[in-house]
């Protein structure tokens, strides 16, 4: 750019050399080319007759509630509903109730991601590393009609138009905002679906 | 409460100091030429008298034939505050002189006004995006975007 080449001969400036901007232009630029289309819910592919004959043994339920019993969530709040949640975390709605009340500033110590508010193109490759970080299994709440679809932006210029265009969305909550007893509606059908899932459990030296 | 200058009291603080940089005077503000630009605002922050140290805003707005530039800036010392226009007629490479080199907190909102509108300043330190990534095509808040 021509901007960068007169950059040198200019007194005051407080951002000599850096490229930062086009390899972070670039990096957004290649995401929202690979997220046209949307990511599929994770149980899409079991029809119905497999869900019907699934076998739960012991194991998988003490799993399962173990998991289900302790959500703890990662701090990633982009924009307005996270005002919502944090009213549903303190003591009104008191999301302790279900095993949540940490809130885990490190995602690898994650297992939930609630999506609260609008994701900005320019966010959204710090969403999407986020959620890379968090450890297998993790679970993602779509909270608000931003998650969801992109809500009022969703044809705006800078604005990711539904969550399950960068990540995965196992729940969605619509609202704009979800009043926390939606948000904890939602937080137990994740419950529900928690307790549904089949572990797999890998020994060593065992072929699968 | 801040004094707001009528464009007539404006008008009476800069022909003293630079006579036909005015081109016409509004209810509450004065339009200049863009090439008075640097003089005038130059004047209005360094002479004692006037003392507009305070750059409170600048945005633009696209009136179709023109892009109009709206200075706010305040006084301290007096507390009175003003409002400065320059038009810009060329749509397909729009310019503007800078004024960070007279008040540096310009730096910011000349380069919002060049991420949103694409007018370009001339003498900004660092003319690039500032809420869009590098690599984004057109200029969202012009009337003709999409």
């Amino acid at each position: 750019m021509e901007v960068e080449d007169n950059l040198e001969n200019i007194e005051y400036c407080p951002y000599k050399g850096g490229n930062l901007e086009i390899s972070e232009g670039s990096q957004i630029e290649t995401l929202k080319n690979n997220s046209t289309a949307t990511i599929p819910d994770p149980d899409k592919w079991m029809d119905e007759e497999i869900k019907r004959n699934i076998l739960l043994t012991t194991l998988d339920w003490a799993i399962d509630w173990a998991r289900r019993s302790s959500l703890w969530t990662a701090v990633a709040f982009p924009a307005c509903c996270a005002m919502e949640f944090m009213s549903a975390m303190v003591s009104r709605f008191d999301l302790a109730r279900f095993g949540m009340e940490l809130m885990r500033s490190s995602p690898r110590q994650a297992d939930l991601m609630i999506t609260a508010g609008t994701l900005t193109w320019k966010m959204a490759p710090q969403i999407k590393r986020i959620y890379d970080q968090m450890s297998e299994p993790k679970w993602v709440i779509g909270m608000g009609a931003c998650a969801c679809s992109g809500g009022t932006f969703a044809n705006s210029y800078s604005v990711v138009p539904g969550y399950n265009h960068i990540i995965p969305v196992d729940v969605y909550v619509p609202g704009c905002p979800p009043r926390p007893e939606g948000l904890i509606y939602g937080i137990q059908m994740l419950q529900k679906k928690i307790a549904k899932e089949h572990v797999n459990i890998k020994i060593p030296g065992l072929k699968e | 409460m801040t004094a707001v200058l009528s464009g007539r009291e404006i008008a009476e603080r800069i022909t003293g100091k630079h006579p036909k940089s005015i081109i016409s005077i509004e209810n509450q503000s004065v339009l200049i030429g863009s090439e008075n630009l640097l003089k005038v605002a130059d004047c209005l922050k360094n002479d004692p008298e006037l003392d507009f140290s305070l750059l409170v805003d600048i945005t633009a707005v696209d009136y179709f034939d023109y892009f109009e530039l709206v200075y706010r800036m305040t006084s301290l010392k007096s507390n009175t505050s003003l409002v400065l226009k320059v038009r810009c007629n060329n749509r397909e490479n729009p310019e503007v002189p800078s004024v960070t080199g007279i008040w540096k907190g310009a730096d910011f909102m000349e380069r919002e006004i060049y991420d949103l509108m694409g007018i370009r300043f001339t003498g900004h330190p660092n003319m690039k995006r500032i809420f869009l990534w590098e690599g984004f095509k057109g200029y969202p808040l012009r009337k003709d975007y999409l």
